[in-house]
């Protein structure tokens, strides 16, 4: 029989707040264990959360970039149980009333995935666990209190690919609202997944399994991609699947049910009373939708329509606001937008990658970069040696202008000098001459190459190979 | 009479004339603390000591005419459930012994920042849960009237201190009525303010939609004056309200003449011991005296009250007191080989018996599959009493009730039966369910024991109902009496 | 509301509320919680159709705090009422998942 995964997805992303969500410690990551706490985030007897409006203001952002409803009137709750990551033994996150429902992200296939709530919740702490053979777990409260939107779909997707593409999809809107660092390694963008098979071609829906623990993207696939395959051979065997929380081992690529409670939790969710009801005013959510950046698939159509850009150039140039933003600011000094896309996606991608940068860490002056096309185009540098500048301009900052001159790379323009070293080649090379004029055409390259190095790359290919061809061409006659 | 049973007023008209200093008022209060503390069991903890270094820094600042504020110099006792850095706080439970917090509740702070000397903190039912003081796991406090009887909860150390001279104003905390029963049995005036008034920071979590820190003193004037030093919104508590400060001492001073006053009929039924209404109906008349009008009027969501106040403070408890686990802070089970039974020895052996009980009724009422049919219908009720409220006090300005139907009842005579104990509360936690202000004034007493009235206002009126008390007690003296027999307010 | 409440009950709830009780102590509190909750069924006498819930008798809304960071406590007094602490770190019991 063939089966159809019915995959949903619950998100979680820290949010790029200063501080955290009920109190004034700091967020950021990495700090000593313990030193980013306080009275409320260690929920010491009497202490009261008070709500940050950051998070209030970027649940927002996500809520309307993902084309949801904004709740007029919304509600924090308690979720009760015991836990030590869980100061208060309650997480205040919220139950009934989210700030955001009923919204919708499109897949670049058109596919458009539901996104039934956003809302806001605290994270918990972390936990160390026992080293082997030690009767202890050690328990960090930094991250406690951080805030964080859990993002739920419906169970619209079917495959693993497209949960992967949905979650970097996701990930890039989140990017480009500057809200969440989406760090899957660090833990500031987690993914569980919901996942069930039916019978194809049909509405019968089976039982799910969630996934927790998948810590890449490549992981999100993958355990997908395994938990269909082993609850097909169940169901293909006759058997049913239990309804589990599986977690995904990294390791030995494959899911395995998580230690079961003895009984089904029970979070006993109440409002919380230590919190006022969130009213939102129209006009201030209206300020804040008038605020949103133009979001990665308006951008990617925009980049289509206005440079005719292909579509593959224009989905990678708009992986990263900084990436399109660097793209379009090279456009307004030099206007070839292909060659610009090329360059881009060829030399500044594969330098970026080579020192290991993030699109927000790109400091490269599109100045510069346009400076340095222009001079391509113009035949004053060739490709070649324009990349040779471009690595120089790219990791020290200086302009390709300083670069040519420092590094003392002549102007290959300058005819006068590029005639004396053609010339000189011709008359050391009397074979190859002889081979040309007698009509082997190859030995024209082979001269070409001569001229290459005695330039040390630095002659543009086209303009040597013309001018041998003249002087040859002069010897001929 | 002895300096410590003096209201704060008449000290700081003393301190005005400088007829008298803070240490020598302080003096006398830790002479009646060591003549009869032993046997009434007011304070968990006392410190003295510090007590004497404040009250001489205050002296100092007297005599520099340099005195920092209303309670510049006063002995304060606080409720045990009140933070303050580095100062254990118990909440007289066994689950926070040692418990010592890196910070102070803001009530406390704007106590200290006035020059107000703390002298110790007062014993309590567990966690402020309960109406006896019996639920203190340290010792029961004593009823100064009469030591056999409880002095009412769960403020019952901060309103014996007051009552006995063993501080001339203390804070304590109302949840369902654990200002204003203990004052009431205690014999002095306690305040529950109107919710949202006084910040709840650092007040350790009962029932967080209805706790309330407030003042108990020796009559209305020292609980305005204290209120207003308590009083104000702080950013640290989202539910404190922003509004301008109150000089409630200046709204004292106003004719009852006009004034509309509610009696509704539901708190005088059965259940009312004859002889506490007899001495209500007398306060009444002598407010109707002072030229109030007085309607009586009908509250018929009152018999609801107590179930919709258990159902909502025991859930909101629940999850409170779910943060006692025994790793961050408080006593710990001696055995931490595995969690869940580490969580539970921790807690079976730290929370007394009440605290069990609203514990487990809490979880209950939130439990899967009775949430709407306990909490949320108890919420739902909640809304009408508001509402009923609401409607009462378009037809007057404030309403007078008992504040306990009872007369302090002896020590273990209610313990074995829960429910008779919760009765306790029937006049007092309608207020809390509303939120609204309300104040317990002596008025009279029965064979020596103390009775009660309870005076309700609008929200944010404390003006008002501090008014009223105020007159009532300018021409009785019922709030001048003394459990030492200094003098006694029956034989006027 | 419920008739009586069961001993199984009463187990249950504690579970959640990690507490423990002798049986007997079970059979007294489910014989307290039976008529707690008997006299408190009161509460379905009144009609509530349509009757919003009360959370709060507040009227206040958005009570939000600005985004500032202030300093959080020395390490040293986040640990100091901590039963056990090792590494800069609260101690628990072993937690395996």
């Amino acid at each position: 029989m063939n089966f159809e995964a019915v995959i949903g997805l619950e998100v979680h992303a820290e949010l790029a707040t200063e501080t955290k969500i009920f109190c004034a410690c700091s967020t950021k990551y990495g700090a000593e264990p313990n030193t980013q706490t306080c009275p409320v985030c260690l929920g010491l007897p009497g202490t009261l959360p008070v709500l940050n409006e950051k998070v209030v203001e970027y649940c927002l952002r996500a809520g309307l970039a993902l084309n949801c409803r904004i709740a007029d009137y919304s509600k924090l709750d308690r979720k009760n149980y015991f836990y030590p990551d869980l100061p208060k033994a309650y997480q205040i996150s919220q139950y009934d009333l989210p700030l955001c429902r009923d919204g919708f992200l499109r897949l670049a296939g058109g596919k458009t995935v539901r996104i039934t709530r956003i809302h806001i919740e605290e994270d918990a702490g972390k936990l160390i666990h026992s080293p082997e053979g030690e009767r202890y777990s050690l328990v960090d409260y930094n991250r406690a209190g951080v805030p964080l939107i859990e993002i739920v779909t419906a169970p619209d997707l079917t495959t693993p690919e497209e949960a992967v593409e949905f979650l970097e999809q996701l990930r890039r809107i989140l990017l480009y609202l500057g809200i969440s660092d989406c760090k899957m390694e660090e833990g500031s963008l987690r993914c569980d997944a919901n996942i069930s098979l039916k019978p194809a071609g049909t509405e019968r829906l089976g039982t799910k399994t969630e996934l927790k623990n998948i810590n890449s993207f490549k992981a999100l696939g993958r355990a997908l991609a395994y938990e269909i395959e082993r609850q097909a051979e169940l169901l293909a065997e006759g058997q049913t699947v239990k309804q589990e929380t599986r977690k995904w081992e990294e390791a030995k690529q494959r899911t395995l049910p998580m230690r079961s409670k003895e009984e089904t939790e029970d979070y006993r969710y109440f409002p919380e009373p230590d919190l006022v009801p969130i009213e939102l005013d129209r006009s201030y959510v209206a300020a804040i939708a008038a605020t949103l950046p133009e979001l990665p698939a308006a951008r990617k159509r925009r980049l289509i329509e206005e440079y005719h850009l292909p579509a593959y150039d224009a989905d990678r140039l708009t992986a990263a606001k900084p990436l399109a933003d660097f793209f379009e600011a090279v456009l307004r000094h030099y206007f070839n937008p292909k060659a610009a896309s090329n360059f881009i996606m060829g030399e500044l991608f594969r330098l970026m990658g080579e020192a290991g940068m993030a699109p927000e860490e790109l400091t490269v002056n599109p100045a510069h970069l346009a400076d340095l096309l222009k001079r391509i185009d113009e035949g004053e540098i060739s490709l070649t040696l324009g990349k040779t500048i471009f690595e120089k301009v790219f990791r020290t900052g200086a302009s390709p202008e300083e670069v040519i001159k420092a590094e003392g790379i002549r102007q290959i323009s300058d005819p006068v000098w590029l005639r004396t070293v053609v010339t000189e080649v011709l008359k050391e090379n009397p074979q190859s001459v002889g081979d040309y004029l007698n009509g082997k055409v190859q030995a024209l390259q082979f001269l070409v190459g001569q001229v290459m190095r005695k330039t040390k790359g630095q002659a543009n290919p086209q303009v040597v190979k013309d001018m041998l061809a003249a002087e040859l061409a002069r010897l001929h006659f | 009479m002895e300096l410590c049973d003096l209201t704060l007023h008449e000290i700081k008209d003393l301190f005005a004339r400088k007829e008298v200093l803070p240490s020598m008022v302080l003096e006398a209060v830790a002479g009646r603390i060591r003549e009869v503390e032993k046997s009434l069991g007011a304070y968990l903890a006392l410190d003295l000591d510090t007590a004497f270094t404040a009250a001489r820094a205050a002296d100092a600042r007297f005599q520099a005419g340099k005195a920092l504020g209303t309670l510049d110099g006063i002995p304060v006792a606080i409720k045990d459930n009140l933070c303050q850095a580095g100062k254990e706080t118990t909440c007289a439970s066994r689950i926070l012994q040692g418990f010592v917090p890196p910070y102070t509740a803001t009530a406390v702070q704007k106590l200290l920042d006035q020059g107000a000397v703390i002298i110790g903190r007062t014993n309590m039912d567990e966690f402020a849960m309960g109406s006896s003081t019996e639920n203190s796991a340290v010792k029961p406090a004593k009823n100064p009237w009469d030591p056999r009887r409880v002095p009412g909860g769960s403020s019952g150390g901060s309103a014996v201190a007051v009552a006995a001279g063993e501080a001339i104003v203390a804070l304590g905390s109302d949840t369902g009525g654990s200002i204003r029963q203990p004052a009431a049995f205690c014999g002095v005036t306690g305040l529950k303010p109107t919710y949202g008034l006084v910040s709840r920071y650092g007040l350790v979590a009962f029932a967080s939609s209805f706790d309330q820190i407030g003042p108990i003193a020796k009559d209305a004037e020292d609980c305005a004056l204290l209120l207003a030093a308590i009083a104000g919104f702080d950013p640290l508590d989202a539910t404190s309200v922003r509004g301008e400060p109150v000089d409630y001492r200046q709204e004292l001073d106003r004719e009852l003449t006009g004034c509309k006053i509610g009696l509704p009929r539901e708190y005088f039924g059965a259940g009312l011991d004859d002889e506490v209404r007899r001495i209500i109906m007398t306060a009444v008349e002598q407010l109707e005296e002072l030229g109030a009008r007085v309607v009586e009027l009908s509250l018929k969501l009152t018999e609801y009250a107590l179930p919709v106040y258990y159902l909502i403070s025991s859930a909101e408890a629940s999850s409170n007191l779910a943060r006692y686990d025994g790793i961050r802070y408080g006593r710990a089970a001696a055995d931490r080989a595995e969690l869940a039974a580490y969580y539970t020895k921790t807690r079976t052996e730290g929370f007394g018996p009440e605290v069990k009980r609203r514990i487990m009724l809490g979880t209950y009422a939130l439990s899967a599959g009775y949430y709407e049919a306990y909490y949320q219908k108890a919420q739902q009720v909640r809304t009408l009493i508001c509402r009923e409220f609401a409607e009462a006090f378009r037809a007057v300005d404030a309403i007078v009730t008992p504040t306990s139907p009872t007369l302090p009842f002896r020590l273990g005579e209610r313990l074995a039966d829960p429910l008779a104990m919760y009765l306790s509360d029937v006049c007092t936690v309608p207020v809390n369910i509303a939120g609204l202000p309300a104040i317990s004034i002596p008025c009279g007493f029965v064979r020596g024991l103390p009775v009660g009235m309870q005076i309700i206002g609008r929200p944010f009126a404390e003006g008002t109902i501090l008014n009223i008390a105020h007159q009532f007690q300018k021409v009785t003296a019922y709030h001048r009496a003394r459990p030492n027999g200094a003098e006694r307010g029956e034989q006027k | 509301m419920r008739e009586e409440v069961s001993v199984e009950e009463v187990r249950h709830v504690a579970e959640l509320a990690r507490l423990a009780f002798s049986e007997a102590e079970l059979r007294v509190l489910a014989g307290e919680f039976t008529r707690i909750l008997q006299a408190f069924a009161k509460l379905n006498e009144v009609d509530t159709t349509g009757v919003p819930p009360t959370a709060h008798i507040l009227e206040v809304k958005n009570r939000l705090r600005a985004d500032r960071v202030r300093p959080s406590l020395p390490r040293a007094e986040a640990l100091q009422n901590a039963a056990a602490v090792k590494d800069g770190s609260f101690v628990a019991p072993p937690v395996m998942e």
